[in-house]
Parts: C-alpha cells; sequence; structure tokens
C-alpha cells in the first residue's frame, strides 16, 4: 500500500522538484544576487540586518510603509465595487454581449507604459479635458490625479480585471444543484447571493483580491505618474535606479515587498482555510441563467456601460492621442491624423511580431507551471509544496529592474550552445523574465479552479481503472479549464507591455518587444503620437486574444449544456 | 486558445528566420544610447549610407539603465559606443574603467563651449554637441492663467507660479544635476540652496525622468518645466505650443560619446565618432526634430534664423566659471540632499512656501514688525541646509554616499539611511515649523 502511495507520488514530486528548479534558476539566484547587499553593512561588507533596522528607525519609510498599505487597501475596495456587478450580471443573467463586456473588462489591465500615462493625464489630470470642461461650464475642478486618492483611483480602474476575471471564473463554475436547492428552501435574490452564490465563488474571488492587493502594493508605474513618492515601490525604484549613488535601502524596500507580499498571500489563503469550495457536479455549467425582465435590464445595461465608459476612458484618451496631431492643455487635439500609424507600420512592425511571440510563449509557460503548481500543492502531500506557491507569488513583489540587473549578472557569462552567445542577450531571456513576471497571476487563477473541482472526481475516475496522468489530463485539467483561460489571457495581456525587466535585458533591437518601441518613441516631443499608436495597437490584439477566448468558452460551455441536458431527458 | 499557439508557432517560426540572418550579418556596430529614436535614427541611417555592409545597432536605454547594463555586462562586453548626454555618466564609467582612450582626428572643434570643456581631459570621452537648461513654457497654459514668462531662475520664485513649476530631480537626470549644481555655484552654498527651495516650494511636481519635464509641459499638466535646451527646441519643431529661454546663469554641458572598453568593433567606433565630429555629422544635429547646439562653430552658418549659437553670443552659458572638480567632489551628497529635501518632502515643503507667500501678501503696505519678524524666521527655516560646504565637499563623507567598496578592507564610517534619516528629521520639522511661523504672522496682520 506505502509503496503504490509512493509510485502514485512520484510523477508529481518529479515535476514538483523540475518547477523548483526552474524557480531557483531563474528567479531565487538572479534576485539574490542583487538583493543581497540588503543584508551587508554598507562599510564593511559584513553580514547583518543593520540596514532592515535603519528601514523601520526611518520616518520616511514608516510613513511610505503605511501609504502603500492604505492605497492597497482601499483599492481593493474600490476595484471590488466596479468589478462585482460586471462579474454578477454576466454570469448570472442571460445578457446579451456577454463575451464583449468580458473582453471589454479585460482591457483596462493591458496599459500601455508612458503614453497611457500621458492619456490619463491629459483626461483625468489637473488641465485635463475633464477638468477643463468643468471648469468652464461649473468654476471647479476635480483632483482625480493628486496624492493618494488620485493613486487608488487609478490602480482600481487599472486593476480591477484581476478581480472579474477570477470571480467570473468561479461563479460559472458553481454547481447549479446548490442553487436550486437553497431556492427549494425559499432562498431568493440578495439572500441568495449572500449566502450561497458569493462564498461559493469565494475562491475566485479571494485570488482576484489578494492579486490586487499584492499588486497594488508592489506597483511602481502609477505611483511614478502622478509623482506620489512617499510610497515603498517608488521609494526602492528612486534608489536603485539612481545615477552613481546606489543605496542599499532600495534593496531593504524590495525585501520586505516580498516579504509583505507572501505575508498577505498567506493571510488570503488562512481565510479559505477550513471550508471546501469543491462542488461535485459539472455538467450544469455554472448557475443558472435566467432571463431579465425589460426594466431589469435597462437597468444592469446602465450600470454596465456606466463601469466600462469609466474603466475604459484611459483607452479613449490613448486613442485620441493617437490620431491626434497636437494635444496641448485643451478638450480635444487640434487635428486628427493616420500619420502616426503610418510611421509605426513603416518602422515597428517588427516590435508587435516579437510580442506576440513572446507574449504568448510566456503566458503558454505560465498556464502550465501554474497548472503544475497547482496540482502539486493541492492534490499531493509533498513535503515544502506550499513553497512553491510561496516562491512563484514572490516574483510578483520583485521590481522588474532588480530581475533584469539580476539576470544580466548571473547570465551573462553562461553562454547558450549551438548559437554561441551569452544566454543574457539571446531573445529568450526575455520570455523568461515575462514568464517570472507573470506567473503569479496565472497561478492564482488556476489555483482557484483547482480549488473547486472536488477530488471525488478524480478518485472516481481512478475507480475506474484511469492512471494519474490520465486522470489530471481528461478530468482535471479540462475541469479546470476556465481558470487556466483566465490565467492564459492576464499573463498574456500584461505580459505585452511590461517594460521594467525588458528594457535592462534588450541586447538587440531586432529582438526588442513593443513596451521598448513604446519607450523609445516617447522619448521625444515628435514621438507621442507614434507611441500612442503602438499602445493601440498593442491594446487591440490583446482584446482581439481575449475575445477570442470568451467565444471558445462560451461556445465550449453551450456544448456542454446542451450534452447535459439531453443526458437529463434521457 | 488554440488559436493563440498556432499563431504563436506560426510567429516563432519567423522569429527564428529573422534572428538567424540578423546575426549572420556582419560588421556590427552597437551603440548604447539614452537618446530617442529621432536623434539615433537620423545618424544611423547616414552612417549606414555611407559604410554599406556596416549595421548600426541602437540599444536604446535610460542613462542609469545603460550605465548598470554595461557594468553588468562588462565581462564579456557587445557594445562598442555609449552615447549620452550627462558627463558625470562617463565619469561613472571612466571610474570602473569601462572606457577606452580615444583622439578624434576631426579640426575645427574649439576646447570649450561656454565655460566647460568639450573633451574630457583623460581623453575617455568627448562632446560631439552643446547643451544648456533653461525654461521652457506652453504658451496656451500661461494665456489661460494669466501667467507672465519667466526669464530667470529668480522669477520662478514668485508666488504667481505657485503650482505652476516642474523639474526632474538631479539623481536621476545627469543634466538636471549640472543646473542645480550651477546656480549653488554662482550664489553660494547656502544662498544657492535657499534659492532651489524658494523655487521648489512653486513646484506642481518632481518627474521621475528627465523627458518627464516637457512631456508635462506640452500636455499643459503644468506651465513651466526646468529643462534642457533641447528638449524645450525640439519640443517647439514638433508643433507644440510652447516656448523656450536661456537664463542668465546656466552652464553649457556637452552631451558625448565614448568607446567601450574592449569593443568587439572598436575601429567602426572610431569612425562613428569621426563621422558624429565632421562637418556633415554636426550639421544633422540641426533637424528639427533633434535641435542640439553643433560643437564645430562653423556649422552654425546653416542654422535656421534664431537658432542659439553659444560661440557667437557670450551671454549663453558664461554667467558662471563652472568648477567641474567642486562638482564631481559633492556630486553625491548634492543628490542625496535635494532628494530628501525636496523631492521626498515636496509637500511639507510647498506646504509651508504657501503659507510663507500668504504671510507675505498680507503684510504688505503694512508695518508690523513682530510679524514680519515671523516671516523672516519661517524662510530661515526652510532655507535651512542640514550640511555646511566644507563638510558636503570632503571626500569621506561622500564615501558614504559611493556606489561601492573598491576593496573588501575598505571601511567607511556611518550609513547613507541613517545621515538621510537625520536629514528627513530636521528638514520635515523645519517645514512644519516654518508653516506655523508663517501662519502665525498672518494672522496678526
Amino acid at each position: 500500500m506505502s509503496l503504490q502511495i509512493s509510485s502514485v507520488q512520484r510523477g508529481p514530486a518529479v515535476v514538483g522538484i523540475l518547477i523548483a528548479l526552474f524557480l531557483l534558476t531563474f528567479l531565487v539566484v538572479p534576485v539574490g544576487q542583487v538583493i543581497v547587499v540588503a543584508f551587508q553593512d554598507p562599510s564593511t561588507g559584513e553580514a547583518t540586518i543593520i540596514n532592515f533596522v535603519d528601514f523601520f528607525r526611518n520616518s520616511l519609510f514608516r510613513e511610505s510603509f503605511f501609504n502603500s498599505f492604505y492605497v492597497a487597501s482601499m483599492s481593493v475596495v474600490i476595484a471590488s465595487i466596479i468589478s462585482m456587478p460586471l462579474a454578477y450580471f454576466t454570469t448570472r443573467f442571460n445578457f446579451g454581449g456577454t463575451a464583449l463586456i468580458q473582453t471589454l473588462g479585460i482591457i483596462p489591465l493591458i496599459m500601455p507604459p508612458f503614453v497611457g500615462a500621458v492619456a490619463m493625464q491629459l483626461l483625468f489630470g489637473s488641465n485635463g479635458s475633464v477638468n477643463l470642461l468643468l471648469d468652464e461650464y461649473f468654476g471647479f475642478t476635480i483632483p482625480f490625479m493628486e496624492g493618494l486618492n488620485g493613486v487608488i483611483f487609478v490602480e482600481s480602474i487599472h486593476y480591477f480585471p484581476f478581480i472579474l476575471i477570477n470571480l467570473s471564473a468561479a461563479l460559472s463554475n458553481i454547481d447549479r444543484s446548490m442553487e436550486e436547492s437553497a431556492q427549494n428552501l425559499g432562498a431568493n435574490g440578495l439572500r441568495l447571493f449572500r449566502r450561497i452564490v458569493f462564498p461559493l465563488a469565494m475562491p475566485g474571488y479571494v485570488a482576484g483580491a489578494a492579486l490586487v492587493f499584492i499588486k497594488v502594493f508592489d506597483d511602481l508605474g502609477t505611483p511614478l505618474l502622478l509623482n506620489v513618492n512617499t510610497m515603498l515601490a517608488p521609494q526602492a525604484y528612486l534608489r536603485v535606479s539612481s545615477i552613481g549613488i546606489s543605496d542599499p535601502m532600495g534593496y531593504v524596500i524590495s525585501v520586505i515587498l516580498v516579504g509583505f507580499s507572501l505575508l498577505s498571500l498567506w493571510v488570503s489563503l488562512r481565510a479559505l482555510k477550513g471550508k471546501d469550495y469543491a462542488t461535485v457536479q459539472k455538467g450544469g455549467g455554472g448557475l443558472m441563467k435566467r432571463d431579465l425582465r425589460s426594466w431589469e435590464k435597462v437597468g444592469c445595461y446602465a450600470v454596465v456601460v456606466l463601469i466600462l465608459m469609466l474603466v475604459l476612458s484611459p483607452h479613449f484618451g490613448l486613442l485620441l492621442l493617437s490620431f491626434g496631431t497636437i494635444w496641448s492643455y485643451a478638450v480635444l487635439p487640434d487635428a486628427f491624423t493616420i500619420s502616426h500609424y503610418i510611421t509605426v507600420f513603416s518602422t515597428a512592425t517588427q516590435y508587435i511580431t516579437n510580442t506576440l511571440l513572446y507574449a504568448g510563449l510566456a503566458a503558454l509557460f505560465d498556464v502550465i507551471l501554474a497548472t503544475a503548481i497547482a496540482y502539486v500543492v493541492w492534490r499531493t502531500d509533498l513535503v515544502g509544496r506550499k513553497w512553491l506557491d510561496y516562491g512563484a507569488t514572490a516574483a510578483l513583489a520583485v521590481p522588474g529592474v532588480v530581475i533584469g540587473i539580476g539576470y544580466l549578472r548571473t547570465f551573462h557569462s553562461v553562454d547558450v550552445p549551438l548559437i554561441d552567445q551569452p544566454l543574457a542577450s539571446w531573445w529568450v531571456i526575455i520570455v523568461i523574465a515575462m514568464t517570472i513576471r507573470r506567473l503569479p497571476y496565472a497561478l492564482r487563477s488556476c489555483v482557484a479552479a483547482i480549488q473547486q473541482v472536488s477530488v471525488m472526481l478524480e478518485e472516481a475516475a481512478e475507480n475506474l481503472g484511469a492512471t494519474k496522468a490520465r486522470t489530471v489530463w481528461r478530468i482535471v485539467i479540462p475541469l479546470m479549464s476556465g481558470g487556466i483561460l483566465a490565467g492564459f489571457v492576464t499573463s498574456f495581456a500584461t505580459a505585452a507591455v511590461e517594460l521594467s525587466a525588458t528594457i535592462m535585458l534588450v541586447a538587440k533591437e531586432t529582438d526588442a518587444p513593443l513596451a521598448y518601441g513604446i519607450y523609445e518613441f516617447m522619448q521625444s516631443a515628435a514621438g507621442r503620437g507614434p507611441g500612442a499608436a503602438l499602445g493601440v495597437i498593442a491594446v487591440l490584439f490583446v482584446g482581439i486574444g481575449t475575445y477570442a477566448s470568451h467565444l471558445i468558452i462560451e461556445r465550449s460551455n453551450k456544448a456542454r449544456e446542451s450534452t447535459s441536458i439531453v443526458a437529463e431527458e434521457t | 486558445m488554440k488559436k493563440f499557439m498556432t499563431f504563436g508557432a506560426v510567429a516563432a517560426l519567423a522569429m527564428s528566420i529573422v534572428s538567424t540572418t540578423a546575426m549572420a550579418a556582419e560588421g556590427t556596430l552597437t551603440i548604447v544610447t539614452s537618446f530617442p529614436k529621432d536623434l539615433t535614427a537620423v545618424f544611423k541611417t547616414a552612417f549606414e549610407n555611407k559604410n554599406p555592409g556596416l549595421t548600426v545597432e541602437v540599444l536604446n536605454k535610460k542613462t542609469s539603465a545603460g550605465i548598470k547594463y554595461l557594468q553588468e555586462t562588462a565581462g564579456s562586453n557587445t557594445s562598442d559606443l555609449f552615447w549620452a548626454s550627462a558627463p558625470d555618466a562617463f565619469e561613472v564609467l571612466k571610474g570602473d574603467s569601462l572606457l577606452a582612450k580615444y583622439t578624434p582626428m576631426a579640426k575645427g572643434i574649439p576646447d570649450k563651449v561656454g565655460a566647460f570643456p568639450i573633451n574630457d581631459p583623460d581623453g575617455y570621452y568627448m562632446g560631439f554637441a552643446a547643451s544648456g537648461y533653461g525654461i521652457m513654457w506652453n504658451t496656451r497654459y500661461t494665456k489661460a492663467k494669466k501667467l507672465p514668462v519667466a526669464k530667470n531662475w529668480a522669477d520662478l520664485k514668485d508666488p504667481v507660479y505657485h503650482g505652476h513649476v516642474g523639474m526632474s530631480a538631479p539623481s536621476r537626470s545627469g543634466t538636471t544635476h549640472l543646473t542645480v549644481e550651477t546656480v549653488i555655484q554662482g550664489l553660494g552654498w547656502d544662498a544657492g540652496w535657499a534659492e532651489w527651495k524658494e523655487i521648489a516650494g512653486n513646484f506642481k511636481t518632481v518627474t521621475e525622468r528627465s523627458f518627464g519635464v516637457p512631456d508635462g509641459v506640452n500636455s499643459g499638466q503644468f506651465g513651466y518645466g526646468i529643462v534642457i535646451d533641447f528638449f524645450g527646441l525640439s519640443s517647439m519643431g514638433s508643433g507644440f505650443p510652447v516656448d523656450f529661454v536661456y537664463p542668465e546663469v546656466t552652464t553649457l554641458v556637452p552631451a558625448n560619446i565614448g568607446i567601450v572598453k574592449d569593443a568587439p568593433n572598436a575601429s567602426a567606433a572610431g569612425e562613428f565618432i569621426e563621422f558624429l565630429l565632421s562637418p556633415e555629422g554636426q550639421e544633422l544635429l540641426l533637424d528639427p526634430k533633434i535641435r542640439r547646439l553643433p560643437v564645430n562653430p562653423k556649422t552654425y552658418a546653416k542654422a535656421p534664423a534664431g537658432f542659439p549659437n553659444p560661440f557667437k553670443d557670450k551671454s549663453i552659458g558664461a554667467a558662471v566659471k563652472f568648477d567641474l572638480d567642486l562638482s564631481k567632489n559633492r556630486y553625491n551628497v548634492v543628490n542625496s540632499l535635494f532628494d530628501v529635501m525636496i523631492t521626498y518632502r515636496m509637500e511639507d515643503l510647498t506646504a509651508a512656501t504657501k503659507a510663507i507667500q500668504e504671510a507675505d501678501a498680507a503684510i504688505k503696505g503694512k508695518s508690523n514688525p513682530a510679524a514680519a519678524k515671523l516671516i523672516a524666521e519661517a524662510r530661515a527655516l526652510v532655507a535651512k541646509v542640514p550640511v555646511d560646504e566644507a563638510t558636503a565637499g570632503q571626500a569621506d563623507f561622500n564615501k558614504i554616499f559611493k556606489k561601492k567598496r573598491k576593496k573588501a578592507t575598505d571601511k567607511v564610517e556611518g550609513r547613507q539611511a541613517e545621515i538621510e534619516q537625520e536629514w528627513d528629521t530636521m528638514v520635515k520639522a523645519n517645514y512644519a515649523k516654518a508653516k506655523e511661523l508663517a501662519e502665525k504672522a498672518k494672522s496678526m496682520l
């Protein structure tokens, strides 16, 4: 018996060790090489924790820590308010354009670097379109983009898709019979949602909320865009990237960011502990969808359209920027042109193909790794399995520039056989950096998905004689498909606009991805239009990909639904 | 998902073809640069046309990322040239012995532009264009808000500009550092810092990268920006409603190029430098999207009307005799001080400044010695610098901020975090106290 168990565990154990090696090589070692400075006495080089003592003694850092915590918590609240109606309406009711809404809902995640910031400022800045209009007609302005509240505003509309995607995936995974039983017992409306539907979708919500919290806590782009310096991530970045000075505090903050992210992940896992979210029946294809009365429909559409208008406004600004000639201190650009697109298509098409290749590969690796990690963590009792989850998630908190420097330091002396050039300057290293940086997104989705799959289904398959591998392939993965797809989409979308690590690693212009192209354009006044055009193209490609995958899900759900109805009838 | 995978596979195939052909090409010149594509593309095309069979590979990285890249890849270097604005970035590389010496053969280039030597006296890097700092403003913005034109740094201290000015931090941008240092050298340590804090009290923002300033002015996010000339000139050239002026106190600094040590294609690197310094290369700098000041005085004959000429117009960059050694000695301390006093405490500083400006406005035309004394005290508190000039210039003190110890046996007293904490405590308390005093003064009027 015991021999049998170990032979059953052998496969997962090998997979687990391989993943651990991968994480060790491409995350722990390179990052460790950089942040070791945090544990060195700056004057003698001896091992010490004095730098951490300095951190907690410093009032600026304590203030930054508090600000980051406040912003991250508030962003989770606002992001939940934005995403819940979208997720609930589209999964609960027969609603025209569900795939479209779900697709538009992910677009905010793809905020191309630099141009996205310019577009936001032109719309919501203190002299942006909205405030210019308000000032002209009502004589007041609203500081959307000022201070910590500005950061919360931008972060929420940027990262709420994490909750939307994971919550939607979880909602459509709920067993319909649970809902029916509750209804038979007399529950309906809000009570049904509060007591049955939402609790069952909890793993998805927590996965999304944890991502939002950690991501906002570690996010660099938004505070820098709003020039809020008293938060942790910008403090780390500013200290790591200044010329000539290299302050160990930058690395100390990185270590603290990693530590705190892991702590919040652990808390979120605790919150789900001791409860079982798995449901056995999968044939029903999620919640019962009901038709809306016409006035209800109007109300729902109004809410959805309002939310989408708010969250997509930055992209609308981006679109204007890409077609505009000069846009300066005005509600709209002075005139419109397509010349920026011509510039992009005549000089920058390789950036687009490179990005599709890199982000596609990275997202593919991510879902493979994430599915494997989720399986090892939740379906085996291997020693230290949780550390795979923690390790992979830690990547979320490591600033991209640290990964970039770490890769150069570790892999520049490693030559790739056959092509005879350093690994650090081979394009594959960019894919690996993206894979590592976006793995946490795919991982949370896959973990949430596997929590909703009942182990009984696998036991049944094995009792019927299926091997472990066959069970995983034919039962577990198909049942997790919604979560896997959600993971693929988030990883792909966010990898497509990754900049901070890739900019360190690009060794040849022909290998450069799109974000680098945008950066290059955005170095000069004349490059703003073409940069925005490139950004719009990135958004379009990711949008089309997402839409296609939603159509695929919808179709397969429908197919499943009809077969199950046939089964019920016979 | 299937769609993605097939597409990915096709793209992978396409890519592998692309990368093998790119590798097969011989005679590649790899340039690491912080310059925008508008500049690099012009020189790349021109140089490739002159040298058929040679490919110029341009790697665009922020100055700080470029330095890190060269430092980390030094073991098996693949880059030929480093091409960027700030002389101090080259000083860092030179200090790490990552540059190779080169003596250009090009004729007709003077020793100095303004008060600054064009080439590194040790021969590790050479200037190919000059730039100076100035003030740029958005004309629509100033018209809408009815703001006067600011022609000198001191003008920006005026309360009318409160919340309308933007600048980058010297620790992020080497050229900004030179502007900060120029004003400090011009006015003296204490008065110079006081001047900066009064200007900074009117800041809307301190941007993270130097291009953030022209970007903000172009969008109308803030009205005035303290920027390097080509940002202003090229924004005008691209059609934005902006204008630019050199203040009386400014330093012209050369933008530089240097050959990386152990460059794989050192001969092509030398030729590129010669091309850059040739009359033909110098003329390319006048392109409306580039607009940098050539270092060859003859090239100005071909410049458009109104183009500044530092070799003729001696008022540009001549007011201060810039002491390069002094600047070098306290480089890190000045950067760190600016961050602690201004960048990280922006809100406290602007609040204190606002209170002082309001008290000033209230006292105008009245005689109230007690209140006037309070305002003067508040002003002095804001201006206070935590270290004196002598300490700031000490080699030992600067070592605390240095990148790394050269040898394992090197020992430095004190830690940067420790010192910055002391400064921060003092600065924050001073700003709060100044605000309180100014508010008290105002209540007395």
